[in-house]
């Protein structure tokens, strides 16, 4: 796993996008062991509760678990349940948008969904 | 354990304020960025809270003792900017004192530093270049094993990959043996992620103490034409500004107002925490 952060969003959140990405990806399969904080922390120079903290999110959304003594795992299902999540904000951050610039440039809905077809046969 | 706290301090070098009536707390176990221009005052603080130099008015407690109680600073130790140590004292000397000083001091750990670093035991304290000085005393702050560590300019004259190195071993000292670090750099931009709280002086005084990440969330840029710009900023805390040609981008606290910024054709965006610091430090 490689990361990459930007000032936009608070570095906690982008480690748990980031993670998430990488358990989509298949990168780390369910019931299989993740990075830990330390490592997280150590390897791309975060404060260790910066680390946590993105964890953390993912913990609460039941998307990866703490086995004692261990580490963090990916919870059985976590891909699927991702999979809808990401679709859910795929409407919000990309469709609904997509449909506010139409409006503002005063394209139809027929010449959007035509302009998506034409996306599609491209 | 309850930190690092400075009770009400003022401290004056002749007519010059170098502290006016500072109060903060060092919490146990955190990683704190220590960040002022040159001048503010970060050098008097350090040497206030290790009683190397006195105020004239206030207190500094450790762990709920005075700092002028005997064995007060047997848990905390202080990486000066200058070098204290007998020029012709030898690397393997210092750190055999450290050990008398500081009991706890890890010999295999700083021995293992000093080959990480590729940093001679058997060499002289004059004889170290900028960079190999600071790296010499940041291996003994991280191999005392005090409660409090407090680094003055630690990665001064160090090049890149020694830095990257020093943030990678301190991080991995902080998890393996959890303890406060405060930090004081010119350095921001690679400090700015291994902070957790930050604290800014501002001639003598404290201007911020918070958590990095609020800080950094509590500002932003909105930038587009002047005119619109100044529209958007009315009733706002536009706290610095640029002007180039028509354009102008501005530095506001608060919560960006998205709909209004697309409304007037404008575009936000965050600054990172060494541009904010040059706008809430600049005169």
């Amino acid at each position: 796993m490689f990361m990459e952060f930007n000032n936009d969003t608070p570095i906690f959140m982008q480690i748990a996008d980031q993670i998430e990405d990488a358990i989509l990806a298949g990168l780390f399969p369910e019931e299989t062991q993740i990075p830990s904080t330390t490592e997280i922390s150590v390897n791309y120079k975060l404060n260790p509760a910066t680390a946590l903290k993105g964890m953390n999110l993912l913990v609460d959304q039941g998307i990866i678990y703490k086995k004692r003594g261990l580490g963090m795992f990916v919870a059985e299902g976590a891909a699927a349940r991702l999979k809808e999540k990401r679709k859910s904000q795929y409407f919000d951050n990309y469709v609904k948008r997509s449909i506010d610039e139409a409006k503002r440039l005063k394209i139809t809905q027929n010449e959007l969904i035509e302009m998506i077809q034409r996306g599609y046969e491209e | 354990m309850n930190g690092i706290q400075v009770k009400n301090c003022t401290k004056n070098y002749g007519d010059v304020r170098a502290l006016n009536d500072v109060s903060l707390l060092f919490e146990p176990g955190k990683i704190y960025g220590l960040l002022g221009r040159n001048g503010a005052g970060k050098t008097t603080l350090l040497n206030l809270i290790t009683n190397r130099i006195f105020a004239d008015s206030g207190e500094v407690m450790v762990d709920g003792r005075s700092n002028k109680a005997d064995n007060a600073l047997r848990n905390l130790y202080m990486m000066s900017e200058k070098n204290y140590y007998p020029e012709n004292m030898k690397i393997r000397d210092v750190f055999r004192w450290s050990k008398e000083f500081y009991p706890a001091f890890d010999m295999d750990y700083a021995n293992s530093l000093a080959d990480q670093f590729g940093l001679k035991t058997d060499k002289r304290i004059k004889a170290l270049s900028t960079g190999y000085a600071s790296i010499a005393k940041i291996i003994v702050a991280l191999s005392v094993n005090a409660d409090y560590v407090l680094l003055d300019e630690p990665v001064l004259g160090l090049d890149a990959n020694h830095r990257e190195m020093f943030y990678r071993l301190l991080l991995e000292n902080y998890s393996e043996r959890p303890k406060t670090f405060v930090i004081s750099t010119h350095l921001i931009e690679e400090a700015a992620n291994v902070i957790e709280d930050i604290v800014i002086i501002k001639n003598g005084q404290i201007l911020r103490s918070q958590p990095c990440e609020q800080l950094l969330y509590e500002a932003y840029t909105v930038s587009g034409l002047a005119t619109a710009v100044d529209e958007y900023g009315k009733n706002k805390h536009v706290f610095s500004e640029d002007i180039v040609g028509g354009l102008k981008s501005a530095y506001i606290m608060g919560t960006p107002d998205a709909e209004e910024a697309r409304h007037k054709g404008l575009e936000l965006s965050k600054p990172d925490l060494q541009k904010l610091f040059i706008r809430l430090t600049n005169e």
